[in-house]
């Protein structure tokens, strides 16, 4: 395994956002005919931040996060993420991203599942990056390093996939819906587990869910998408304390904000 | 394994000596139950066979008495034995060449989905040929000697494992094809880190079925054309109506077959320590 430094002679390090997304169209071309999944979406993600992208099933959520991982192809528009294309990006090993199914690897053992990322790709590390090993004990599953994915829970599963989507040290980590088959406990304790993780890695971070509690709760900024065809309803800042724990949820503030997304999301 | 956070766990189940014991004592009752119900059934099978051979005065040439097969067992075992290893050799020979083409076809299949659309049909074909039509032209190809057998035996285990590998390779969890995309993955690392390991299970119970019937295709080689092996030493006591030499052939046969599939099956369970079931 070898180490990259971050690069300086280019303009990724001096670009300000993580994430600039000007007027991006994704069309798909399918049996029944073209389908518009994103309709001129612009979005600027500054670096160290927390975006929650929050709509109805059918807006493009997912699709957006595919634009920016480099799995899709925009149709049009132009998306850099730190100021390059998201392709010479995801080859830098700036991208980590966790998928609604942890996808891990059922032959693998927890540590070596998160070792994954390591030994294929050119085995590049970005500097500074952590241990996987370090990056178990911070999820919550040091003296699990052995288990397998069968042994785990679903929450512990999804707790190694963010583990595994961190260990090249990524600047920019895009989750798509990670917690959306976990019962309501788990998810309340994986999202202020998940706050921990943003708050000591200082990673961007861009995450895809349908449910406004948890859009809420995580972002700084909620990102209201319409289906049909996708595109920007209206971006709202979140102006709440941190550290945030679930009983914030309680508040009025909360509850007001919460309202308010209810009431956008209606009419998307 | 001993997990720190299932201990807590234990305190949720009181403990009733009593009704454990009672548990216990029915678990181990199954686990017997499981073992002698099939050894009392073989024997059924064997006392009803001898009583009806006896009671219908069943001539020796239609059909033995299971003692007649056991003393072909212990007077004759030289002759089984010496028959036994050509039809051992063909069969491991055509079950490796088989599964080795089965698997070199299937990765061609996979990686280049062109290679499949053209030849998928015509191993669909050749499989519809029933084994027994293909032997004679297999042997009028290829002659009297071992490789009639081991190709007949080869191409029986062909079809399984080229179905069951090409599925394996390539029913893939999409989110893991998209983890390696988003990892820079090579093309090649794609497929030895997550489409063979992906498609072991899938290889195995191809393994298992090809254990047997690798066996069946040494055996029907060697009904044409043959006068050494299980196959031939069948032909040979039916021309000759030896009825207990020929039964015992059959269960030489099957018992190879029974233990090709075990080893099989052991090896699999040593490969695999991953719970498929659970995590697919």
């Amino acid at each position: 395994m070898t180490v990259i430094a971050p690069m300086s002679s280019t303009g990724a390090t001096q670009a300000e956002n993580a994430v600039a997304c000007a007027e991006v169209t994704v069309r798909f071309i399918t049996a029944r005919g073209a389908v518009t999944a994103l309709d001129k979406v612009s979005v600027i993600v500054p670096r160290g931040s927390f975006l929650t992208l929050l709509g109805p099933s059918g807006c493009g959520k997912s699709t957006l996060l595919r634009v920016m991982a480099d799995l899709i192809k925009a149709t049009s528009g132009s998306m850099t993420v730190f100021g390059d294309r998201p392709s010479v990006a995801r080859r830098n090993r700036e991208i980590g991203f966790v998928f609604q199914d942890p996808a891990l690897l059922p032959w693998r053992t927890a540590l070596e599942n998160v070792m994954l990322p390591l030994e294929v790709g050119g085995g590049v590390a970005r500097q500074g990056h952590r241990s996987a090993r370090d990056l178990l004990a911070m999820v919550g599953l040091a003296g699990w390093e052995d288990a397998f994915p069968h042994e785990l829970s679903g929450g512990m599963r999804q707790r190694v996939a963010i583990a595994r989507a961190l260990v090249t040290g990524p600047r920019l980590l895009l989750m798509d819906e990670p917690f959306g088959a976990l019962d309501e406990i788990t998810r309340d304790r994986l999202n202020e587990e998940l706050l921990d993780v943003w708050a000591s890695t200082g990673v961007t971070i861009v995450f895809v869910t349908h449910s406004i509690y948890e859009a809420a709760f995580l972002g700084q900024q909620v990102l209201l998408l319409a289906a049909r065809p996708g595109r920007v309803r209206e971006l709202v800042p979140v102006d709440l304390p941190s550290p945030r724990r679930v009983a914030l949820r309680e508040t009025p503030e909360f509850v007001a904000l919460a309202g308010h997304l209810r009431r956008v999301l209606e009419t998307c | 394994m001993a997990a720190p956070s299932t201990a807590p766990m234990n305190a949720v189940f009181a403990s009733d000596d009593a009704a454990m014991a009672g548990f216990l004592a029915n678990q181990k009752r199954l686990r017997w139950r499981k073992r002698l119900l099939p050894a009392i059934a073989v024997v059924g099978i064997f006392a009803i066979w001898s009583i009806a051979v006896t009671a219908l005065h069943v001539k020796p040439f239609i059909a033995p008495s299971p003692w007649a097969v056991v003393d072909v067992f212990r007077d004759r075992l030289d002759i089984m034995l010496t028959n036994l290893v050509p039809t051992m050799i063909e069969a491991l020979l055509g079950f490796t060449l088989g599964n080795f083409l089965a698997i070199c076809v299937a990765t061609a299949f996979v990686t280049r989905k062109m290679v499949e659309e053209a030849f998928f049909p015509i191993a669909v074909m050749v499989n519809t040929i029933p084994i027994v039509a293909t032997a004679p032209i297999l042997v009028l190809l290829l002659g009297n000697g071992i490789a009639p057998k081991v190709a007949i035996s080869a191409i029986i285990c062909f079809f399984p494992t080229l179905v069951n590998m090409t599925r394996g390779l390539r029913d893939v969890n999409q989110q893991a094809l998209e983890l390696m995309r988003v990892l820079s993955a090579s093309e090649a690392e794609v497929f030895f880190k997550l489409r063979v390991k992906n498609a072991l299970p899938y290889l195995f119970s191809a393994l298992r079925i090809t254990a047997s019937t690798s066996v069946i295709g040494a055996i029907v080689g060697e009904w044409i054309g043959s006068n050494i092996g299980i196959g031939a030493l069948i032909i040979q006591a039916t021309y000759n109506f030896d009825s207990a030499l020929l039964y015992a052939s059959v269960v030489m046969g099957s018992c190879f077959s029974v233990v090709f599939f075990t080893i099989i099956s052991y090896v699999e369970s040593r490969t695999i320590k991953w719970n498929v079931v659970a995590t697919t």
